[in-house]
């Protein structure tokens, strides 16, 4: 089994690199970008096929190192 | 005074920082490997010091905070030890949940190396009791990600508790966007825990510390450290 986390920045915390992406993306005439933010997609490939205890070793994963929730959010999709 | 120096793989100031301790206590720190699992009996201060740590990937600071040796660390910071944690140091116990908030990418998205000042906002710590109330110091900078960033609430209690220690600031000691090399929230270049026993900051003091290296301001918090361990 297959689980695809994506960590992106809290609300309200500075994203500097997204605000980089947006000044280049301006710059190149894509105009009504009014913000943007940038995060990391993760692919774990998961030696068990069992949902509910994927859900739970990759959640255990998220909050020991995968995120930093001081700044971060995560979201996991078993795929 | 017995200390330690963490070295973790992609380290490259551990060296600085033993040097430091040697020339200003006349000991030599224990250099100690991540993959220990206990310190050496009878340590002092454990510093944390810079670097990349695993090339910092992921985020910088966050495999080292997983390594063996670290709940040795925080063993020692819950029964009172001192821990120092300069750059990568600093973003590690952080990481490890030693001190609040977290250090993001600078504003500039620039890496930064240069020398800045300092203010000393709280002389009374162990790691600063050398310098007097509002100090201004000389400190080199290296990092790519020393934004201090907080909650609110956590900014507030920080403020709030006088927890700030060091501010960058410029030479006459004001604190003003163009003295801010990252960014920060409030110009926070440095803080201490609640207990006072661990402190993290972005500046290199141990790169301050001779005549050779154009400079002495950095010896004061080796000095402090000494007085009280």
């Amino acid at each position: 089994m297959k689980a695809r986390v994506t960590v992106t920045l809290k609300n309200g915390v500075l994203d500097p690199q997204g605000k980089a992406i947006q000044g280049a993306l301006k710059s190149l005439g894509f105009a009504g970008v009014d913000d943007v933010r940038q995060g990391k997609l993760i692919e774990l490939d998961l030696a068990t096929s069992d949902r509910a205890a994927a859900e739970a070793e990759v959640t255990a994963m998220c909050e020991k190192l995968l995120a930093n929730t001081v700044i971060e959010n995560y979201r996991i999709e078993l795929v | 005074m017995k200390s330690a120096v963490l070295v973790f793989p992609g380290i490259n100031r551990e060296r600085d920082m033993a040097r430091a301790f040697e020339v200003v206590t006349g000991v030599k720190p224990v250099m100690v490997w991540h993959t220990e699992t206990e310190l050496p009996e009878g340590i002092d201060v454990v510093a944390v010091p810079g670097g990349f740590s695993y090339g910092d990937y992921l985020r910088c600071g966050a495999i080292a905070a997983r390594s063996p040796i670290i709940d040795a660390v925080k063993r020692h910071a819950e029964r009172g030890g001192y821990v120092l944690g300069v750059c990568n140091g600093f973003q590690i116990v952080t990481e490890i949940g030693l001190l609040p908030g977290a250090l993001m990418r600078n504003a500039s998205l620039k890496f930064v190396c240069k020398e800045v000042h300092l203010r000393v906002d709280d002389p009374t710590t162990a790691f600063t009791s050398a310098y007097t109330a509002g100090q201004v110091i000389r400190c080199p900078i290296a990092h790519g990600e020393g934004n201090y960033y907080a909650d609110p609430e956590t900014l507030a209690r920080l403020e709030g508790e006088g927890r700030v220690v060091f501010r960058y600031c410029d030479e006459l000691g004001r604190t003003t966007e163009a003295a801010d090399p990252n960014g920060s929230l409030n110009h926070i270049a440095g803080i201490v825990n609640e207990r006072g026993n661990v402190l993290g900051m972005m500046p290199h003091p141990e790169n301050l510390i001779e005549a050779l290296q154009g400079g002495t301001d950095g010896r004061g918090l080796f000095e402090s450290l000494a007085k009280v361990a």
